[in-house]
Order: C-alpha cells, then sequence, then structure tokens
C-alpha cells in the first residue's frame, strides 16, 4: 500500500516533467473522449427520437392482440376481451396511458385516386398523450369522439389524394364475413408527421363508427399500453400478460416492429465499435508518448532498480502513470461533452442540412442524449483499453538492467 | 563471519574485436565491520568489482556471496529485495532521482522499504544535517551543485543503516573538509554499528580512513594490506 504512495507520486511528478508532451497528450485525450460522448449521444438522440416517434404512431410500448393477427391483421383476429374487461384489469394499473383499438388494413378512394391504408379507429382522448399526431396542430380539427363520422388523414396522402378538408372520400375493408365493408367519410382534419410514412400510411376514424362500418360490435384488434421508458418495457410486459391470459398475444414493441427493435440493438454495438475505433486512434499517441518518457528514463529507471524497486514496481509506476494521464483526460473530455451537450438538450435544428433525413425516419430536429451508461462505457472503455496499451512500453522499462544506468556517463 | 565473498570471479567486456578483463579471477573476503579501501588506475576494475559484490552486474564465472547468501544465482527480483534491504549504494556517476527533492531522494529507500512517514522525515533530516544540507532538504537535484547531489547520495546510502554500504567515488566532487567529513561519518557508523564499508576511490585522503587497503590493477588485486586508521 505504501509503496502505491511511492509509486503514485512518482508517476506524477514525472508527469509534469515534460509539460509539453504531457499536454498534448491530455489534449488527444480530452478531444477523443468529447468525440467519443458528443457522438453518441446525438446518435443516441437521433435514434430515440425514431423510435420514439415510431412507437408513438404504431406499437405502443406493449401491445395485445387476437391470436394470429400479427401475421394477419384482419378484422376476424379480433381480441376476445371486451373494453369493460380491459378497463376493470389495467384502469388502475398505474400505465403512463393505454388504449384499445380498431386497426385494419383498408383502401382509401377520392374522386381521383386510391391507395392502401391502415385504418386506425382510436377513442381520441385516450389516445391524445402518445398519439403521433398533435391534436391542435391539424388542418380542420382532429376527431372529437368514438362516435365522430369523420376522417383525419395525413397530409402527403391528401395530396396524392387530390383532397382536402371538407370533401368526401370512400374506406373499403373487410368485415368479420368476409364481405366488403364499406363507408363514406367527410375529411375533416388533415395532420402533418415527423415522418411521411405515417402521412402517407394511416387514417384516423372514430372507434365506434369504425366498429359500426366494419360490423364487428364492440370489439377490438389492438390494445396498447405506455410505459415510463422504451427502452425497458419488461414491467409493463408482465404486468400486461399476467392480466390477459393466454387467449390473446401480448407482444414487446420491438417484437413487433422489428426494424426499430434491431435499431436498437444494433445501436449499443455500433457506440461501443465507435468508441473503440477513437481509442485506436488515441492509442498510438498514447504508446509512443509512454515509449519515449520510458526512453528518456531510462537511467533513472536503472537507478531505481538499482536502490532496490523490484520490476514489478517499475511497471506498475509506468502504467500509473499512464492511467493518470487517461483518467485526467477523461475527466476534462467528459465535463466537455457535458457542457456542451446540455445547453444542446433544447434541439439542434438540422432542417437547413437534414433535407431527407426525413425520409429515413429522422426529424430535423436533433435532440442529444446523454445517457449516463454511455459516458461510463466511453470510460471504461478508455482506461481498460488504455491499461493494455500501456503493458508493453512498462514492461519493457521494468527490463532494464540496472548497471546501465548507473556505469553510463554523461 | 564473512560480510562478502568473492571466488574467482572474472568479467569479460567485449568491445569490437577487443576483449577488455574488467575482472580476471579476482577473489576476495571482506569480513563484518571492516573498512576496506579499493584503489586502482583509472579502469582497474573498482567499479566492476563493486557492481559484482551489489548484484549490478552478474560476473561471467566465479561466485559471489554477500552475507552467507550466494547471489549470482539470484533472481531480479530476489537481487532487488536483497540490495534494498541490506545495501546501501553511492555510485559513481548517477545517483539521485531528478524528480524527489534532496529529502524525498534521501527517504526513497526507505520508502520503497515501507518506512513509516514520521520516522522517514525524522531519519532524513537528522542524516541532511549530519552531510551539510540543512536548508536544502527541498532542492531538486538539478538547483543543487555536484557535491551536495553526492553528499544527498550518501545521506541515502547510510540513512536506512545497511549491513553493507558500496560507495564509488564517494568524495569525487568535494572539497578535501567535506569530504574529512563525509569520512568521519563513515568511520562513525563503522565504528557503532559495525556496518561494512567498501570504497573506490583515488583519493588520498580518503585511503587515511581506511583499515584495510586494497589495490587493483586490469581486473586483479596486487596489493592487500590492513593499515591503522587515522
Ligand atoms: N559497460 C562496459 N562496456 C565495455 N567496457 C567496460 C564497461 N564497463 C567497464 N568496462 C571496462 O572495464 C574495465 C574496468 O572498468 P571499471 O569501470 O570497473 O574501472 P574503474 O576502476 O571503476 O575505473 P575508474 O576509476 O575510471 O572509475 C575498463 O577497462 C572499462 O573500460
Ligand atoms: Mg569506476
Amino acid at each position: 500500500m505504501r509503496i502505491l504512495i511511492v509509486l503514485v507520486r512518482l508517476a506524477w511528478r514525472y508527469l509534469w516533467r515534460n509539460h509539453r508532451r504531457t499536454i498534448i497528450m491530455l489534449g488527444a485525450i480530452v478531444l477523443g473522449t468529447w468525440a467519443m460522448i458528443f457522438m453518441t449521444a446525438l446518435t443516441r438522440g437521433m435514434v430515440d427520437q425514431m423510435i420514439a416517434d415510431g412507437i408513438s404512431a404504431i406499437p405502443g410500448h406493449v401491445q395485445v392482440h387476437g391470436q394470429g393477427y400479427l401475421d394477419d391483421p384482419s378484422v376476424t383476429r379480433s381480441i376476445p376481451l371486451s373494453d369493460e374487461e380491459f378497463a376493470a384489469r389495467f384502469a388502475d394499473a398505474g400505465f403512463s396511458a393505454w388504449a384499445t383499438r380498431v386497426r385494419v388494413p383498408a383502401v382509401i378512394t377520392s374522386e381521383r385516386e386510391s391507395r392502401g391504408v391502415t385504418l386506425l379507429g382510436i377513442d381520441p382522448a385516450a389516445e391524445r398523450d402518445f398519439s403521433f399526431v398533435d391534436y391542435g396542430a391539424v388542418d380542420g380539427r382532429f376527431l372529437e369522439s368514438p362516435e365522430d363520422s369523420g376522417i383525419v388523414i395525413g397530409a402527403k396522402l391528401a395530396d396524392t389524394l387530390e383532397t382536402r378538408v371538407g370533401k368526401r372520400v370512400v374506406l373499403m375493408s373487410q368485415d368479420p364475413d368476409n364481405d366488403i365493408a364499406d363507408r363514406g367519410f367527410r375529411v375533416v382534419g388533415v395532420f402533418e408527421a415527423n415522418m411521411q410514412a405515417f402521412e402517407e400510411g394511416f387514417v384516423f376514424v372514430g372507434k365506434a363508427t369504425a366498429q359500426k362500418m366494419l360490423r364487428m360490435g364492440t370489439a377490438t384488434t389492438e390494445a396498447v399500453f405506455v410505459g415510463d421508458d422504451y427502452r425497458n418495457v419488461e414491467p409493463v410486459y408482465d404486468k400486461v400478460a399476467a392480466g390477459v391470459g393466454d387467449a390473446v398475444t401480448v407482444s414487446r414493441w420491438t417484437e413487433v416492429d422489428t426494424y426499430l427493435g434491431t435499431m436498437l440493438k444494433t445501436m449499443d454495438g455500433f457506440v461501443l465499435v465507435w468508441m473503440i475505433v477513437i481509442f485506436l486512434a488515441l492509442s498510438f499517441g498514447l504508446v509512443n508518448t509512454l515509449v519515449m518518457a520510458v526512453f528518456e528514463r531510462v537511467r533513472e529507471i536503472g537507478l531505481m532498480l538499482a536502490l532496490g524497486m523490484k520490476p514489478a514496481m517499475i511497471l506498475g509506476q509506468i502504467i500509473i502513470e499512464s492511467m493518470m494521464l487517461l483518467a485526467l483526460g477523461l475527466l476534462i473530455g467528459t465535463a466537455l461533452a457535458w457542457a456542451s451537450i446540455v445547453p444542446l438538450e433544447g434541439g439542434i435544428d438540422l432542417s437547413a442540412v437534414g433535407e431527407g433525413m426525413e425520409m429515413w425516419g429522422a426529424s430535423s430536429v436533433l435532440y442529444p442524449k446523454l445517457y449516463l451508461e454511455d459516458v461510463v462505457l466511453a470510460n471504461v472503455v478508455v482506461l481498460v483499453l488504455g491499461f493494455f496499451a500501456s503493458l508493453s512500453p512498462a514492461w519493457r522499462a521494468s527490463r532494464y538492467e540496472p548497471v546501465e544506468a548507473i556505469t553510463k556517463v554523461g | 563471519m564473512t560480510a562478502v565473498r568473492c571466488i574467482d570471479i572474472c568479467k569479460t567486456y567485449t568491445q569490437g574485436d577487443v576483449d577488455i578483463k574488467a575482472l580476471d579471477h579476482l577473489s576476495i573476503e571482506i569480513e563484518k565491520g571492516e573498512f576496506v579501501c579499493l584503489m586502482s588506475p583509472s579502469g582497474g576494475g573498482k567499479t566492476t568489482l563493486l557492481n559484482a559484490i551489489g548484484g549490478l552486474d552478474i560476473p561471467d564465472s566465479g561466485e559471489v556471496w554477500v552475507g552467507g547468501q550466494r547471489i549470482d544465482q539470484m533472481s531480479k527480483g530476489e537481487l532487488a529485495e536483497l540490495r534494498l534491504a541490506n545495501i546501501g549504494f553511492v555510485f559513481q556517476a548517477y545517483n539521485l532521482i531528478p524528480v524527489l527533492t534532496a529529502r524525498e531522494n534521501v527517504e526513497f529507500v526507505m520508502q520503497v522499504q515501507g518506512v513509516r512517514p514520521a520516522e522517514r522525515h525524522v531519519k532524513s533530516m537528522v542524516l541532511l544535517e549530519e552531510v551539510g544540507l540543512e536548508g536544502l532538504e527541498d532542492r531538486l537535484p538539478a538547483e543543487m551543485s555536484g557535491g551536495q547531489q553526492q553528499r544527498v547520495a550518501v545521506a541515502r546510502a547510510i540513512v536506512s543503516r545497511p549491513e553493507l554500504v558500496l560507495a564509488d567515488e564517494p568524495t569525487a566532487n568535494l572539497d578535501s573538509h567535506t569530504a574529512a567529513d563525509l569520512m568521519e561519518l563513515f568511520v562513525q557508523l563503522n565504528e557503532h554499528h559495525q556496518t561494512t564499508f567498501v570504497i573506490a576511490t583515488h583519493d588520498q585522503g580518503v585511503m587515511r580512513y581506511a583499515k584495510r587497503l586494497v589495490r587493483m590493477r586490469d581486473g586483479r588485486i596486487v596489493d592487500d594490506v590492513q593499515q591503522n586508521a587515522a
């Protein structure tokens, strides 16, 4: 233990003997750490938002469907539980939000065009909090109740169909007996969404209106539950699974939307790879710095060995020196990253440079997201890999012959 | 008791195509408590012999025993332990750790030994005063003269009371007065604590203090006499 104090003091003094080199290396570590954390926060923010948008549009964190619905989303595979039964089981369960819906494929036809869409029959009050549609920003108005007889469509779809608020469209789908079910609607609202795909693919009608049109009584095809954190949906999943029984399928959002689910998983791997790549760039400088620091100290190391330090202590001294340098760089780099991310958490507007990002599901305002796990990961990556990178120069230093040091003159 | 025993040791350095016999079938035995001066013309093998005794350099052949242990077959770690616990060194060319102050240099060996800070502190201050460096405790080696540095090295070599002190030209950079003071210090330690001294020197003044004079030439002992110390 005492020897550690000696080694730490020596390491610290040696670190500052050559300020210039230490400061340059420190700068590189600071920059590398900053880049690791900052870039990770940007990417996390981007993916978070893609996922958040995606989830709010479609899945909800956990979903319940009739059996077979996910493979064949038809009205015949509705959920064998009534809204009353859902309410009885989950009204006090503590979810952030939940709702039941009618969700089936349909064809929408205007005077000029037809398109395949997903029909969402919803209770607008129940979904207000997690819908991707900002009810207040709809051109016209949003649905007002489950019995609303109007339809709300996306701006992009309205363009394609060459229709607008006040005009009529026809929705066509199948009823549980596989007969054609259709109905005319007046377009009461046109919404805009972060993602084009949503504007093109989803139309909203009242839940009761949809049930009547599809001749399905009070049945629904989908129940969605929203918890606090989309990254950790297990508590919600467990509660829902326990509440609904075996006659239905319970899925996490990652299972329903495999694209987004895979993306979230890939992200973790990507972040690690990114950090390691930056570290590799840093490690060249680090190893080089250590090799030089050791080389210019051949005689001093020899002297310490001659006085009775064991080779292992020399090894320790060099590694401690390297760890100190890294720790100091990490500290400053992390602080700097934090200081540069926090002011940006309100969002970075990329609409000037980011045309087209919307197409693949990113919105044009980027909200960097600093996760403690990422900060810890960056620090651990640098310290652990830095330790291994220091081993070779440190080992070489510990192999010096004391006699060379004390007999060499000059 | 025998403090140091070298049996027929040889050390050959090869420089270009020339073989230099730095030690040539040399044998010597030194009892505990002896005060030995090694003398030779430059290049006579004094430093090489001290290094062999200190386990810093392994002879090509022959045996080296220190304090009853054979050291020429020890591992680096064992040698380091032996040096740390039993031997105090003053080297000829390079002695102090440049990033440590005078006091820290004196305390260095004790620190590695694990001596408690308070004890270390007292001992180092006392010795720095004895070698005439009071007031310079916090200077770095670069801020001291060659003679002052040498005295710090001497203080370090004896501060932890080793059984054996190997000193290579300990008075090289000192005026005759300071040199005499240092030698008095050595003699005192030698007489009160039975510390064994082996000192390599050119300095006539130093030789006066020796109880045994060993003259070397070309890696061999050519003369070995007891004398009455001054
Ligand atoms: N590392 C080395 N490489 C080659 N030759 C060496 C080496 N060390 C010592 N020698 C040679 O070995 C011989 C003995 O050297 P040593 O240093 O032991 O002499 P010395 O008596 O200490 O001399 P000085 O009084 O000048 O210090 C010399 O001829 C020297 O040149
Ligand atoms: Mg010499």
